[in-house]
């Protein structure tokens, strides 16, 4: 496998880095870099840390770092939970993470993630309502692969505070058994993009195709996760299999739509990207325009009645006069 | 009339799902069977998530039915709360619509 670190991949240029991503040989994974920046969403290093987690510390190289920004992959975790050196002698001043980053965070179990939301929340020094959205995103998120990826590394987390634009990036990495596999236990499709559509619908899980879900599972988290990002006007994507969905960020002259169909929301997709094992979700959550969670939630809940009251339409069937 | 303290289980953020299964289990289903009635107390809990509440009370409105919220009092809920609960109690009773509709065929 080989992964490039370009000089900047974030939620909006993030296409061209996983284009680039080669999944081939899955014992070797080889780390290179731009020469001159490194600047990349916490979800490239969510990705990496999956990656290289699954394999043998020996079969991991990561070229030297000549980029300036290099010690950022240090102090985020990267080497440590890759169980590898740095590739040089990186010096750098360590300051608190309060209130600027998570570092890079292996998740396993339902304990394991209420603990790290708990310790967590403080650390990113946030007003109660941001506290509400980012809390909620991470635990839905997470807890997603605990209970559908099947993988037994987990999930691979971490986020990034950036004050320039006030804003929080959180990536979500595991190496399970993807979106298309899980949504077919109860659904036929064929394709990644159809499973990651119908995983983004209100109400579709993978567990059952009963309305309503199973007593554990609803099949809503990701709607969820998708509305907040809409709502905020920020940018959400999740990468299964061979195909991505981006939502895309509304304008903010546009008027505040939430769509059950995701491909009806403002998009991209890619249906042709080089095979990843697991799923991977990225979220930028822009904090000064972060709507109260109350009347996001007023926005979701009509939205979610609206596809179910539509699924029910859909099963009625009128009379055919011939 | 049974008094389940949500904070005391889950903390001020409810969303471990497996917390929420347990009182499901263990407490608010028995209580429902026995004819009880049930207080589930959000006092101090600042947030939850869907998926705690659906864990919570979506089977219980599957097995007894929309009527088993006459027995059901869910006190001191701060508005996020409240909202949560009420998509998974419209989701549900719309879903269970469906369920009824086809049993009818």
């Amino acid at each position: 496998m080989r992964i490039h670190l370009p000089n900047s991949a974030f939620l909006g240029n993030i296409d061209p880095f996983l284009r680039a991503f080669e999944p081939s040989s899955p014992d070797v994974l080889e780390i290179t870099a731009n020469e001159k920046w490194i600047s990349v969403h916490p979800v490239v290093l969510s990705m990496i840390a999956a990656l290289g987690v699954s394999i043998d510390p020996r079969g991991i190289q990561c070229e030297k770092l000549e980029a300036r920004s290099k010690h950022y992959l240090v102090r985020m975790g990267l080497f440590k939970i890759l169980s590898i050196p740095p590739p040089q002698d990186i010096q750098m001043v360590e300051h608190e993470p309060a209130g600027r980053f998570i570092p890079i965070t292996q998740i396993r179990t339902s304990d394991e993630l209420t603990k790290f939301i708990t310790e967590m929340i403080p650390l990113l020094h946030l007003a109660q309502e941001q506290a509400k959205t980012i809390g909620y995103i991470v635990s839905e998120l997470v807890r997603n692969v605990i209970e559908h990826a099947h993988s037994m590394y987990g999930a691979f987390l971490c986020a990034q505070y950036y004050a320039k634009s006030n804003t929080i990036r959180i990536g979500i990495a595991d190496t399970g058994r993807g979106i298309k596999t899980t949504i077919n236990q109860a659904y036929s499709v064929t394709t990644d993009l159809e499973a990651i559509q119908l995983a983004l619908w209100p109400g579709i899980t993978g567990t059952t195709r009963r309305e309503g879900g199973t007593e554990q599972n609803a099949g809503a988290g990701l709607f969820f996760i998708k509305s907040i990002a809409g709502v905020n006007r920020d940018f959400f994507m999740i990468y299964s299999g061979g195909a991505f969905y981006k939502l895309l960020r509304r304008p903010s002259s546009s008027k505040l739509r939430l769509n059950a169909d995701p491909f009806k929301d403002r998009h991209s997709i890619d249906d042709e990207l080089p095979f990843w094992q697991g799923t991977i979700v990225g979220i930028d959550i822009t904090l000064d325009q972060t709507e109260e969670f109350s009347l996001l939630l007023d926005a979701i809940g009509k939205t979610y009645t609206n596809a179910v009251k539509e699924r029910k339409k859909a099963r009625y069937r009128r009379p055919r006069f011939i | 009339m049974m008094n389940i303290d949500i904070f005391n289980r889950a903390g001020a953020f409810a969303e471990n799902k497996d917390i929420a299964r347990d009182i499901r289990i263990k407490e608010l289903l028995p209580a429902l069977t026995r004819g009880e009635e049930v207080t589930l107390n959000f006092n101090k809990v600042e947030a939850a998530t869907q998926s705690f509440i659906h864990a919570l009370i979506s089977d219980i409105l599957r097995k007894h039915g929309a009527d088993v919220l006459d027995r059901i009092a869910f006190k001191s809920c701060n508005v996020t709360v409240k909202k949560i609960i009420e998509i998974v109690v419209d989701y549900m009773l719309e879903g269970m619509g469906i369920e009824e509709d086809e049993n009818h065929d």
